[in-house]
């Protein structure tokens, strides 16, 4: 399994396997260490904020997760699943016909949809089933909003023999039916939360729960750079494989850095795993774009960073929207992976440290950015991922025609075919 | 500095009994039931009760409880709105209160103006279910300064080195978490309990109190013969909701905890 493939090389070299080293980035390794700290602080955010029960099992996941960074077994046999399973490296394509109509920048997607089970989400899957199976437990639990995150989960619980049980809000399980199915085809336990706003924040909650009543035996693969230390940093290391690609594949292409990265915001998986190789080179400009809802005014969004305030929510300290006395708002998104009060740690750093910008394109304008991609590209993306492409719509034009853009296609749009069909009326 | 929860504890030391520490969500149906429950279940037995402040997203909380602050949240309770309800309780009755709020309430109010409010109106402890003292550092000053006592709590998982350094940053009591799990499951092992009750008492001196799948009178007398207080929480916030549209709610629920209080008293204390 030693040196699979070219770009995996790296994971195998006798240093700390974290470094791309074969890209000539010599600073990399000073970003690397320098956040989140040892009690997993991004400047004021993070942390581990969870009953005392889940204390000795994150302490346990922080010590195997820095012994298996290091160790070239596991990082040669995750290189392996992701070149041969998962399908990597994703392409880095060039959208001809995109960039022609918007008249701007040179655009370029990376094809995190083209993904095995059609999203970014089973980087970190695969990552985390290895360390459960190397931590011994038998059992894995995840939560999901989109499904794609349950989707990659229970995949990759057939895959290893694991037993699996997905939490998902039961407004969540209507608007991804497909998805709900999906993973019940592969054998897992899809289990409705019907409490609070029966979405992926409940989905959370109730996972959190599992993990603290059946610790000794379940492993809790949580799906976004959210939670408590150490899940934000090692979902990232596991997405970083996003970022390092679209370097390599950019420099190749073209000679030069990207001037400016565009990924959808969630929790922010997908957006961390692209961002994280080009946090050092500070002309390329990176965006990280919310879930705008219905509008930003109209109080029914999902853009933490234009209506929320720092607060704890799952285990950490980050942007969150939440009304005066502290409890959490509600929030409202067309897609279900988007739909959550709280964003990953890191980026409320790097929003403070102005290293990334983030804003916000409504429901509608994904919609437009879900049909324009289809026509123009022949691409169907997720209606996550569709936020990026909407205001890739919105700057593409505004650039030069030598610049160059690169988006965060982190999913494809087949789970989301039937509520679309649904929103326009149509009957399938 | 001595803190009402000390004298507490030690009077009832001297008095060969084990303190019962009874939960209700603040708020649920309403304060003024709240206030009501407080005054009535103290007469029934009760010799700490913990206030409940209800929070959206209650993760170390089983349905009963979560149910319970959705309630409380639809009547309008409020960090402000409860500490008014202690300051008006405290021209009736003197026993220790103790707030148990999730981190972000307290965080959204302010940690040293929580602190000084809760304190000036009569709250005697503070316990933050998803704060390990790891995280207590804003918390700590100006508790202290406030005089607030910070109750922090263990687990059947917590590792010996865990043991040693939560116990020995709990003031007023240690609050063992009795199963692997959350609010409300069903207490399994009891012989576990008492061996990890030992095991806290060897590096402290602050009283252990047990809540967690504490039910039944039985439950209670099982833990008032280990552990120097019995924390009863789910099974009355149950009974509240069960009869919480009658007119004698209150009545029904003092009954439970005279109950829970006469098992306890029926206990030999064979510690300390």
């Amino acid at each position: 399994m030693r040196d699979v493939d070219g770009l995996g090389s790296h994971l195998v070299s006798p240093v700390p396997p974290v470094l791309p080293t074969s890209l000539g980035h010599t600073n990399m390794r000073m970003v690397m260490s320098s956040v989140p700290n040892k009690q997993g602080r991004f400047g004021a955010y993070g942390g581990r904020y969870v009953p005392e029960t889940l204390m000795p099992a994150l302490l346990e996941l922080e010590q195997e997760y820095s012994r298996v960074k290091k160790d070239r077994r596991f990082q040669s046999e995750l290189a392996y699943y992701l070149k041969h399973y998962v399908g990597r490296p994703t392409s880095l394509y060039f959208a001809q016909r995109l960039t022609k109509r918007l008249g701007g920048a040179k655009i370029y997607l990376k094809r995190e949809d083209l993904c095995h089970t059609g999203a970014h989400k089973i980087n970190n899957a695969i990552g985390q089933g290895l360390l459960a199976q190397r931590m011994k437990k038998p059992r894995i639990i995840a939560e999901t909003g989109a499904g794609q995150h349950g989707v990659a989960t229970a995949t990759v619980a057939a895959m290893f023999g694991l037993q699996c049980e997905i939490y998902m809000g039961t407004e969540d399980m209507q608007r991804q039916a497909l998805n709900v199915f999906r993973m019940r085809l592969l054998g897992a336990t899809v289990t409705g939360v019907d409490a609070g706003s029966r979405t992926l924040k409940d989905a959370i909650s109730e996972a959190m729960r599992d993990w603290t009543t059946n610790i000794r035996t379940t492993h809790y693969i949580l799906g976004s750079v959210l939670g408590a230390h150490p899940y934000p940093m090692m979902i990232r290391d596991f997405q970083a494989i996003i970022g390092r690609e679209t370097r390599r594949q950019i420099l190749a292409a073209e000679g030069r850095l990207p001037d400016c990265l565009i990924a959808c915001v969630g929790g922010g998986s997908n957006a961390m795993g692209l961002f994280y190789a080009f946090i050092r080179d500070k002309k390329v400009k990176m965006v990280g774009v919310e879930a705008g809802g219905l509008g930003v005014a109209s109080g029914k969004h999902a853009a933490r960073f234009a209506g929320g305030k720092p607060g704890v929510l799952q285990g950490t300290m980050t942007y969150l929207l939440q009304g005066d006395d502290g409890q959490v708002n509600l929030t409202h998104s067309v897609s279900a992976g988007l739909d959550y009060a709280a964003i990953g740690p890191e980026h409320s750093y790097l929003r403070d440290q102005g290293r990334v910008e983030y804003t916000s394109v409504t429901d509608d304008e994904a919609m437009a950015a879900f049909d324009l991609l289809a026509r123009e590209e022949g691409i169907m993306p997720a209606l996550e991922s569709a936020h990026a492409v909407a205001h890739t719509v919105k700057v593409a034009p505004t650039m030069k025609k030598n610049q160059l853009l690169v988006v965060n296609l982190s999913g494809r749009g087949d789970k989301d075919v039937q509520q679309i069909a649904k929103m326009r009326g149509i009957m399938l | 500095m001595t803190s009402k929860l000390n004298r507490t504890f030690a009077q009832l030391r001297q008095r060969g009994e084990k303190a019962l520490i009874t939960y209700v969500m603040a708020g649920d149906p309403s304060l003024q039931e709240t206030e009501q429950l407080v005054v009535e279940l103290e007469q029934a037995g009760a010799d700490i009760i913990e206030l409940g402040v209800p929070f959206s997203d209650p993760i170390a909380d089983g349905p009963v409880i979560q149910q319970a602050a959705e309630r409380a949240l639809r009547s309008g309770t409020s960090v402000g709105t409860i500490l008014s309800m202690v300051t008006s309780l405290r021209a009736r009755t003197k026993i220790p209160l103790v707030l148990m709020a999730y981190y972000n309430s307290i965080h959204a109010f302010g940690p040293e103006r929580f602190c000084q409010e809760a304190a000036q109106a009569g709250v005697d402890g503070l316990i933050v279910p998803d704060m390990p003292p790891d995280e207590a550092g804003p918390l700590k000053k100006p508790a202290a300064a406030a005089g607030l006592p910070l109750i922090f709590l263990l687990a059947p998982t917590s590792t010996e080195e865990r043991r040693t350094f939560v116990a020995r940053q709990s003031q007023g009591f240690v609050y063992y978490v009795s199963l692997t799990g959350i609010t409300g499951a069903k207490l399994l092992n009891m012989a576990d309990v008492g061996k990890n009750v030992e095991k806290i008492r060897k590096v402290t001196h602050v009283p252990v109190a047990v809540g967690f799948g504490v039910a039944t009178p039985e439950d209670a007398a099982n833990v008032a013969a280990i552990a120097d207080g019995v924390i009863v929480g789910s099974a009355i916030v149950k009974l509240i909701a069960a009869h919480r549209q009658k007119p004698d709610m209150v009545k029904h629920v003092a009954e439970f905890v005279r109950s829970l209080k006469v098992a306890m008293r029926a206990v030999q204390p064979k510690t300390r």
